[in-house]
């Protein structure tokens, strides 16, 4: 579909012919012709040197304040300790040293640029010029001579001719970037099954993320929050971030009557039950937990989830319910996982089934 | 040039003579020196953008020089105390240290961020600039792509940044981007795990983002932005229509010495006031939001500005997912994934489509008053509603506790008016062009309204229209206006079918819902401004 | 006044008039905008009454029942302890004035004396947590960096980082920490008023609530330092974003327009 089928008349008529700058062309016919550019009006500094000598001062001041801000931003890098507070109204209290930094170089910098402006705009001539424009496409004869040349250097080079040279020059240079690709391959491991494990096992003790003990079920009151990890991590492992981002837990306490899901009710103990705390939409750790709704809320995105109803998804923009983690209780009397989550723990992934 | 002649050359003469034996600068001068450009704010957020980026270039450059970008654990023990002792990456630390440590390097390390913001809303506005002005036509079409895939790129380059400091925001923000890549069909735990060298957030991350931040997509961008000066050079700059200034010529002031002065002042003036603004407002305040841990989280969790749009849309999709034969499309994740693109495409291709639409292939300088051109204005205003809408989605949260208003009915609201809002933003625009037309028109024909009440001997109040001079006529009737493209009868008199295709069809159609009868208001003719203006009547 | 009427059609007429119409709108939502006011502090004040369940029967029983076993509008009181009354009458969430998505801190329109009084009869209908003494939630000497870690693993996720409130589901919302005393805070945590979970001792010790107050009052206190500049409400890129459009950007078009405009041209004389 070329748009040479549009015809002529479509297009609006060309503009008048080119009017001469400067000149105020004497209107013909048309009411709207372009009357060319208006005559150049002088500014006051054009006609009053008084005037134009009190623009020169004010350049040169902010020149001059320039130099001084410069000045005061190394006084200011040499006097103010690094941590001085100081109290300015109405920002509040502030580091000194950025403060009197930020504000002399914003100075020193702003006066070059006002002083050049000002300079620029009142002592530089300000006679407006115009510039003839030129086609950017080339002239047919220009194009003529260089389809031409083309065609003399594809000849010469025998490109055309010699379809073997050329068909497995192709072939080379669409192979050779195959190198760079594999490469990457050792980007990072395959993908298994590493996202369908955490460290949860049967018989990991709940241990809660505040004070590094094991939990037992009476310590979880019902409307209470509580975050653990499995037994025997440290934030100190080297891959305790990598683990935590799909072990955390989180363990609220509902009354057993008002737990509506039946496999929550088995999964749980005595009300206690425990949730994968990584959102299953992009994996934020969820636990905006409202304990009289039992609602969970996701900050990032506000998925929401009822903790009393198998954590469904009832709000927002995750797909399925986070993972229960069954729970019991060891003969010590302390909570335990029996197993590892059933399903994997946070975002949705096309193997993931 | 022999030097040795009777008179020695001035010294700034040799030199230059010397540099032009090499280089040819004084045939580069020629053309350039005194290349005019025309004098309009708007012409000057381009020059924005140049000057930020520069700044963040110059700033970067510096934060290189104290930051570690690497993931191993340590401990704090600077000079900020509610974190001493935390485990933290050396990312992390460094940025602490920077922050506190380093004189000055707070104010370094927020110039740089301010100047990101502004860098890429001042790409944003003016990209609205060339759009609603018809800049982008030809033969500028391919210096809007580049400027198109410098804002794309600066967003990114933006978020690769903002995640370096590893901090509990930023982390937050790039497990939302695994999320998001997990959730492409077939490869997204593969792209995941050759991202992340391994599980999220593994202890690579940091490393392979400072190397895109700082070298990758900064390299590609300056090249860009090289590109996209030099066409500006070599294509003139375009101007509104006024007396004296038609598509052939570019009426301004010279480089050389207004315009050296005016656009060097600038670049001090914008590294001037982003300084300022770092003096005074914190940004990234990384000490109050802590280290990022995978398991801790803020509310209130937003990427910076130029992603919002992005997270609005992440934000109310609802939760749709898929199982089929032991596999999950995680659609809720994955559509926004898709629309984000799309929604910046839709703006990047429209040129394309107003120039088929018109079927016009001559360059055009004078810009257009958005007015003018009320279906381009309209798309225009309704893209930036769509995009705004999404931005109220992303801080659905804030909006909510600082309105007193239900997170669930922002959502809500969020999820029709992203339908609604850009059609109703379309026809309004569409009347207010129209409107704005036909108040030229009278304009034209009739004066300007004075305001000021004049009582007729027989008792009839009229008011007084001035005239407008001839420069004003002239730059209100300046605009073009097209014909809508007629496909004639399909039918022709012999009863033969002529073939019509379905691209054509709807090129006319569109091209009367551009041009077409009430979609823009004929402009006033000479005949028609003769014939009031030598009545003289007061009509 | 004629000179004004004789410019109502200069062009930037309707520039004047745009931004005389911001800011009349935005004074009178500030004039008009709903504030929190008590209008039963004096209906209170008039109540003289010293004893905790005259005070209960007139002021709560309505809603809480004759002896704290709840009704369809409030929860049962029985077993919640002294230390709940203080906090939800100590920071005026009690008495409700409407029922809604949350009852919003407010005027304290009971003295501290009539406040223990209350509580006194509340802990009476069954043991719960009682009020904190100073040295319990007095956070001197405690670990800040540790309050941090503790605060966000347990607090950030409703109250943002450093404290400032964030929204919850329908119209609930967890609120600012600024300026709320060191027992209040600790009364919420271990009570868990409203919508908020608890953190009872035996999962979150006194030593690590003290910890968190530490921390809250060195980030979200009087005398918090905001190095960086002005905080723009401690809520992070939203805000950010907006002083970037506005300020940053705004002062910069503002400057291009100044460096674009034309010189005032000399007048003829």
């Amino acid at each position: 579909m070329s748009s040479q089928e549009i015809p002529e008349e479509n297009l609006p008529s060309k503009q008048e012919t080119e009017p001469q700058h400067g000149s105020v062309v004497v209107p013909d016919d048309n009411p709207f012709a372009d009357p060319g550019l208006p005559p150049h009006k002088h500014r006051i500094q054009d006609i009053d040197e008084k005037a134009a000598r009190r623009s020169e001062r004010a350049v040169a001041f902010l020149f001059t304040l320039s130099m001084l801000a410069t000045v005061g931003f190394i006084a200011a890098f040499v006097t103010i300790p690094a941590d001085k507070s100081i109290f300015v109204w109405p920002i509040g209290h502030i580091s000194g040293l950025n403060f009197a930094l930020g504000l002399t170089l914003g100075l020193a910098l702003f006066c070059i640029g006002a002083g050049a402006v000002h300079w620029a705009r009142t002592l530089m001539s300000d006679v407006e010029v115009a510039d003839e424009r030129h086609a950017i496409e080339a002239p047919a004869e220009v194009k003529a001579k260089v389809m031409a040349d083309f065609r003399a250097g594809a000849e010469e080079s025998q490109f055309g001719r010699r379809k073997l040279i050329r068909n497995t020059m192709f072939g080379a240079l669409a192979l050779v970037p195959l190198s760079g690709v594999v490469l990457l391959r050792d980007l990072g491991p395959l993908p298994e099954d590493k996202l369908r494990h955490t460290k949860w096992a049967k018989g990991k003790k709940l241990v809660n993320m505040n004070t590094h003990e094991p939990l037992r079920p009476s310590d979880v009151q019902v409307g209470s929050l509580t975050f653990a990890m499995p037994e025997g991590m440290s934030e100190h492992d080297h891959d305790f971030q990598t683990q935590i981002a799909k072990a955390a837990l989180m363990i609220v306490r509902i009354q057993p009557e008002d737990i509506k899901d039946k496999r929550e009710l088995e999964w749980s103990h005595e009300g206690v039950v425990a949730y994968s705390k990584i959102c299953t939409h992009v994996g934020c750790p969820i636990s905006l937990y409202e304990q009289q709704t039992h609602h969970v809320l996701c900050p990032c995105h506000q998925s929401t989830f009822d903790l009393s109803d198998g954590a469904r998804v009832i709000f927002g923009p995750a797909g399925h319910a986070l993972p229960q983690l069954r729970i019991g209780v060891n003969e010590e009397g302390y909570l335990e996982a029996l197993g590892d989550f059933e399903e994997p723990v946070g975002p949705a992934f096309f193997e993931r089934g | 040039m022999s030097s040795d002649n009777k008179k020695k050359a001035p010294a700034g003469e040799r030199v230059a003579d010397w540099a032009d034996g090499r280089l040819g600068i004084y045939s580069l001068a020629k053309a350039n020196m005194r290349k005019i450009f025309p004098d309009h704010w708007s012409f000057m957020l381009g020059e924005i953008c140049m000057y930020s980026f520069i700044i963040i270039i110059l700033t970067g450059v510096y934060l290189t020089l104290f930051f570690h970008p690497s993931m191993n654990e340590v401990e704090y023990h600077g000079s900020y105390v509610p974190m001493q002792g935390q485990l933290m990456s050396e990312a992390f630390n460094s940025t602490m240290h920077i922050s506190f440590d380093v004189r000055g390097g707070l104010l370094i390390r927020q110039i740089h961020h301010w100047a990101a913001l502004i860098f890429i809303a001042g790409m944003f506005v003016h990209m609205m600039r060339v759009f609603f002005t018809g800049a982008f036509r030809k033969p500028r079409e391919v210096n809007w792509l580049f400027g198109f895939l410098l804002f794309v790129l600066g967003m990114f380059t933006g978020f690769t940044g903002y995640s370096l400091p590893d901090d509990l925001l930023s982390g937050t923000g790039v497990r939302f981007m695994q999320g998001a890549i997990l959730s492409v069909p077939v490869v997204g735990t593969y792209l995941s795990m050759f991202l992340f060298g391994g599980e999220f957030p593994g202890g690579d991350f940091v490393a392979r983002f400072y190397s895109i931040h700082i070298l990758l997509l900064p390299g590609i961008m300056l090249g860009l932005m090289v590109a996209h000066l030099i066409l500006v050079f070599y294509h003139k700059h375009t101007q509104f229509a006024g007396p004296g200034k038609s598509n052939k010529n570019v009426v301004g002031m010279p480089l050389l010495p207004v315009y050296m002065a005016k656009a060097g002042g600038f670049f001090f003036l914008v590294f001037g006031v982003i300084a300022a603004i770092a003096a005074i407002a914190s940004i990234n305040p990384i000490w109050a939001l802590g280290p990022y841990r995978p398991d801790q989280v803020s509310t209130g969790a937003q990427p910076d500005w130029y992603m919002g749009f992005a997270e609005g849309l992440i934000r109310v999709m609802p939760g749709w997912e898929i199982n089929l034969w032991g596999h999950t499309l995680v659609l809720g994740v994955f559509i926004p994934l898709v629309i984000f693109p799309l929604m910046l495409a839709a703006i990047a291709v429209y040129p394309f489509i107003e120039s088929w639409v018109t079927g016009d292939k001559r360059e055009h300088h004078i810009l257009d008053r958005p007015r003018n051109a009320p279906t381009r204005t309209a798309f225009g205003v309704a893209w930036v509603t769509a995009y705004m809408i999404m931005l109220l989605g992303g801080g659905n949260d804030i909006f909510a506790t600082h309105f007193h208003l239900s997170l669930n009915a922002i959502t809500w609201f969020v999820r029709i008016f992203f339908f609604v809002g850009p059609v109703i933003a379309f026809i309004i625009t569409k009347r207010i062009c129209l409107g704005l037309q036909r108040r030229d028109r009278d304009k034209v024909l009739h004066g300007r309204e004075s305001g000021i009440i004049k009582r007729l001997p027989h008792g009839e109040f009229i008011e007084i229209h001035e005239p407008l001079d001839q420069g004003q006529l002239h730059t209100l009737t300046a605009h073009e206006q097209y014909k809508p493209l007629e496909i004639g009868p399909t039918v022709d008199e012999n009863g033969v079918e002529r073939k019509v295709s379905g691209s054509q069809k709807l090129r006319a159609k569109l091209s009367k819902g551009y041009y077409g009868e009430d979609n823009q208001i004929p402009k006033p003719t000479a005949e028609e401004y003769k014939e009031i203006t030598s009545g003289h009547g007061h009509h | 006044m004629k000179k004004l009427s004789a410019r109502r059609r200069h062009p930037l007429a309707a520039v004047v008039v745009l931004l005389l119409a911001l800011a009349a709108t935005g004074g009178l939502y500030a004039a008009f905008a709903p504030a929190d006011k008590a209008q039963a502090d004096e209906t209170a004040q008039s109540l003289a009454i010293d004893e905790g369940k005259k005070l209960y029967a007139v002021g709560c029983s309505s809603c809480h029942g004759t002896g704290g076993q709840g009704s369809s509008d409030g929860p049962p009181l029985t077993g919640v302890g002294a230390a709940a009354v203080d906090f939800q009458v100590g920071t005026g969430r009690m008495p409700l004035q409407q029922q809604g998505a949350q009852a919003p801190k407010k005027k304290v329109i009971y003295t501290q004396a009539q406040i223990d009084q209350l509580a006194a009869y509340i802990a009476s209908l069954g043991a719960g947590p009682s009020v904190p003494t100073e040295k319990q939630y007095s956070p001197k000497g405690a670990d800040i960096a540790k309050g941090g870690e503790l605060f966000r693993t347990n607090c950030a996720q409703c109250h943002n980082f450093t404290g400032e409130g964030g929204a919850l589901t329908h119209g609930k919302f967890a609120p600012s920490l600024e300026g709320v005393s060191p027992k209040h805070i600790y009364e919420a945590m271990q009570t868990g008023p409203q919508n908020m979970p608890s953190f009872p001792d035996t999962t979150m010790p006194e030593k690590e609530k003290k910890e968190i107050i530490a921390y809250l009052d060195a980030v979200n206190g009087e005398k918090t330092q905001s190095p960086g500049g002005l905080k723009l409400g401690g809520l992070g890129p939203v805000s950010e974003g907006l002083f970037g459009w506005i300020f940053g950007l705004g002062s910069l078009i503002a400057v291009a327009v100044w460096v674009a405009a034309r010189t005032a041209k000399a007048k003829k004389s």
